[in-house]
């Protein structure tokens, strides 16, 4: 039977990343002093699924190290080992270990540098043995190859045939065995000849149909060897006498020579297989991992459901349609408002298949503080909420490099050493809090800690070495803390390896605004720093604003607008050397003409009365953009820009409008920076 | 044909059983732990019972200890998958009245070959 088995590796890997998270999990929660034996339990039936879908699914060498993984597990878990924090910590490192094997295998990558042995020897030595018995063991073997080894070394004599004594128990069919399908396995291994003893049985009258009194003497011809009689009395060796005598048998050298050349056969086979897989990796690089996503059955139900209604919209506007009279414009208009709520309600549950709890994200966070601030020697505690919030996955995936970032710099610079929390009469332990909700079309995620906040004295020092302020200059707080998102600022001189060196906020702003996000960062200077992100909850579909410049269609994301004006001329200012800027509610903010920003041909010019004024926030900037009119709102369909055309300063995709034309979608705080360019609009000059 | 249910904590052993089965043509029912399966065995006579042994809520000898107090499935084969090659398992399997085990990993010809022995 040819069955593919890899359409089911995906599948494993997938519940094998899963089985794995459980397990460190679990370890740390047993690190954290937890005292429940379900979690042990947890902990050892994850290594037990990877191990037995491991060497179902052939990936040798994982359900070998998961073997041994699970026997040391299995003598926690029975009591027989106590669970010491060394113990978790060699556990933890083997689940790592696990992880990155389960990714090669998974990308058909080579394992060859991942120290496997190491990891195993250092298990080995931990239980006390020599690291050679570990290492040697054999995978567990498959139930009917256990005795080949007897066969080929205690035996060397051919049964051209067995004798067979067969006396089931009274009980035996009483465990779901029956004899009559043990002599019909019999008979597929050769010529049966069957002798029924029914001198037990005992009278109609006292005859218990669920016992068997039934007893066979059985002569098989045929070349099958006694492992083969032995798998199919294997169930049944303690419900029976079972006599097993060779009929006739005679020395040969031919079953020898074969063993020996099937083996040779295999080893062929096995050097065969690992040439192949010198060989594939670069080809099966190429083809990358096929990208999958669990989706809850429920939110599969009502896409149907949604559908359904689809289909009776669509049958009724049919119906309509099919003698059409004036008066029923009513009715064709009903209709159509109702396929348009359909449709967004089944956009809508087609963007939630994509969505994910951000768990997906946090779950590394509780390992990555456990591991650092034992590094660090700190005492913190991670406190999430809100993991079940959803996102794309799009942007789940690429935000956990910032949020990684983000951490680490709570863990390393923000939160101080014991002894320097209780000097500052603060508690020895700190925490760092990880937040997540939904605010509108938006995700907001905050990172809270109670560390000692930015030092914006060094900051603005920092600053000032690098030339970004000048002396006399006063900032504001939040002046300040924009500054450490600028470009290769930082105030730690050396580098460490854990938060790197200093090359980081400006990338985790950069790569949150890619996703058309923002970040904020506020701090109050011994009590802690709280960054809050705020990212889409989908990267393919937007709110947006259709402005009108020029004869071109543009759109301004509806979550960077803070409100459009009508400009009064007498609020219009000239600043020196910074260009135009509009004076709303006390406040300078900067204008923006777009028109001259992307050269559209352009018929108003001065004054800025027949335009419109959008306001619009980027990285914690405001401006005013000029544009000719507003169009509406629509829920636009993002397209790369990239993949269609190419990058575009600005510019941070296109859609297609209602009537077919292009609308290129702006890229608020790209707008802002381009227009800072050109003329020195730049926060810290 | 015969109906198998196929219990299994690992989606991937699941599917891959259930496959494997279906394209010998048997009808097969799934369930991810003891529970679910004691409530698919009650609602419905199977013909046979195939169960891993480590899962979560109930475990696979729990749940053959359990099929077996009920009068319809005294006589239906149960068979365990597992890993443990110790004797200790099978004979605690054994006890709580299981038919048979089949031990991981196996290849479809062996699950196949060893069902259909058993289903005659």
């Amino acid at each position: 039977m040819a069955i593919d088995m890899t359409q089911f590796h995906q599948v494993f890997f997938e519940e094998s990343f899963e089985n794995l998270a459980l397990m460190e999990a679990g370890l740390l929660s047993l690190a954290e002093g937890a005292d429940d034996p379900e979690i042990i339990n947890t902990i050892f039936r994850g290594a037990h699924s990877i191990k037995g879908g491991s060497s179902t699914f052939g990936f040798s060498e994982i359900a070998d190290f998961t073997h041994v993984l699970e026997s040391l597990l299995d003598e926690m878990r029975a009591g027989n080992r106590p669970i010491t924090e060394e113990a978790i910590e060699l556990l933890l490192g083997s689940v790592d270990l696990l992880g990155r094997l389960l990714e090669a295998s998974n990308k058909g990558e080579t394992t060859s540098l991942l120290n496997v042995n190491t990891q195993l020897e250092k298990l080995a030595e931990f239980q006390n043995k020599p690291a050679k018995v570990q290492v040697d063991e054999p995978p567990p073997s498959s139930p009917f190859s256990h005795g080949q080894a007897q066969s080929t070394t205690t035996e060397d004599t051919v049964n051209i045939g067995w004798h067979i004594v067969f006396h089931p128990l009274l009980h035996m069919m009483r465990a779901g065995n029956d004899p009559l399908s043990i002599l019909k396995a019999l008979e597929q291994l050769g010529a049966l000849r069957v002798t029924c003893d029914y001198a037990r049985l005992p009278r109609l009258s006292e005859l218990n149909p669920e016992e068997t009194h039934l007893s066979w003497d059985l002569r098989l011809e045929g070349a099958c060897d006694r492992n083969e009689l032995a798998e199919v009395f294997d169930w049944v060796e303690d419900d029976c006498d079972l006599v097993i005598m060779p009929m006739f048998s005679m020395p040969s050298n031919d079953i020898k020579e074969a063993i020996v050349e099937s083996d040779r056969g295999e080893k062929i086979a096995d050097a065969s297989a690992l040439l192949a897989s010198i060989n594939t990796p670069a080809s099966k690089k190429s083809e990358g991992v096929a990208s999958s996503i669990r989706v809850e059955t429920q939110k599969i139900d009502s896409l149907i459901n949604m559908i359904g209604e689809l289909v009776i919209t669509q049958s009724m506007l049919e119906a309509i349609g099919e003698n059409f009279t004036f008066e029923r414009l009513g009715k064709l208009q009903e209709g159509l408002e109702q396929l348009k709520r359909h449709t967004s309600d089944l956009h809508e549950g087609v963007m939630r298949v994509r969505m994910l709890p951000v768990s997906f994200a946090f779950n590394r966070f509780p390992r990555m503080v456990h591991d650092m601030s034992a590094k660090l020697g700190k005492k913190i505690v991670l406190e999430m909420s809100g993991i079940d919030t959803e996102v794309d996955k799009t942007v789940i995936e690429k935000m956990t490099d910032p949020l990684v970032h983000l951490i680490r710099n709570s863990l390393d610079h923000g939160l101080e050493m014991p002894v320097e929390r209780l000097q500052a009469g603060k508690s020895e332990t700190g925490y760092i809090r990880l937040n997540a909700y939904q605010k509108g079309g938006n995700v907001v995620i905050d990172i809270d800690d109670d560390g000692r906040g930015l030092d914006k004295v060094s900051i603005f020092e920092k600053a000032l070495q690098k030339g970004l302020v000048s002396a006399d200059q006063y900032l504001s707080d939040e002046e300040i803390n924009e500054l450490i998102f600028h470009p290769g600022f930082t105030t730690t001189d050396a580098a460490n390896d854990l938060s790197g060196r200093g090359v980081g906020m400006d990338v985790v702003r950069r790569n949150i605004n890619e996703l058309g996000g923002s970040i904020q960062i506020t701090s109050i200077e011994g009590e802690g720093c709280s960054v809050s992100m705020s990212l889409p909850l989908s990267l393919a579909i937007m709110d947006g604003q259709i402005v009108r410049i020029g004869n071109e269609s543009y759109i301004i994301p509806i979550l960077s607008i803070i409100e459009s004006i009508q400009p009064n001329t007498s609020n219009l200012s000239r600043l020196a050397g910074k260009g135009e800027a509009y004076k709303l509610r006390e406040e300078f903010i900067p204008i923006i003409r777009v028109n001259e920003l992307f050269g559209i041909p352009h018929e108003i010019t001065q004054p800025l009365n027949d335009g419109l004024l959008v306001i619009v926030e980027g990285d914690g900037r405001l401006c005013a953009l000029l544009v000719d009119e507003l169009l509406g709102q629509k829920q636009v369909v993002i397209k790369s820009l990239e993949e269609n055309y190419q990058r575009v300063e600005g510019i941070s995709g296109a859609t297609i409008l209602g009537d077919g034309s292009v609308g290129l979608i702006m890229d608020i705080p790209g707008v802002i920076g381009l227009a800072g360019q050109g003329r020195g609009l730049r926060m810290s000059a | 044909m015969a109906t198998i249910l196929a219990v299994d904590d690992s989606t991937s052993i699941r599917q891959m059983v259930s496959f494997i089965l279906k394209q010998e043509g048997y009808e097969v029912l799934d369930a991810s732990d003891g529970i679910e399966a004691l409530q698919i065995a009650e609602n419905r006579q199977v013909d046979l019972v195939l169960t891993d042994l480590n899962m979560p809520q109930m475990d696979g000898i729990a749940l053959i200890k359990a099929l077996r107090s009920f009068p319809s499935y005294q006589h239906t084969p149960l068979l365990m998958l597992t890993t443990e090659t110790s004797s200790e398992k099978k004979q605690q399997g054994r006890e709580a009245g299981a038919t048979g085990w089949i031990v991981k990993p196996f290849d479809p010809e062996q699950l196949v070959s060893v069902i259909g022995k058993i289903l005659g």
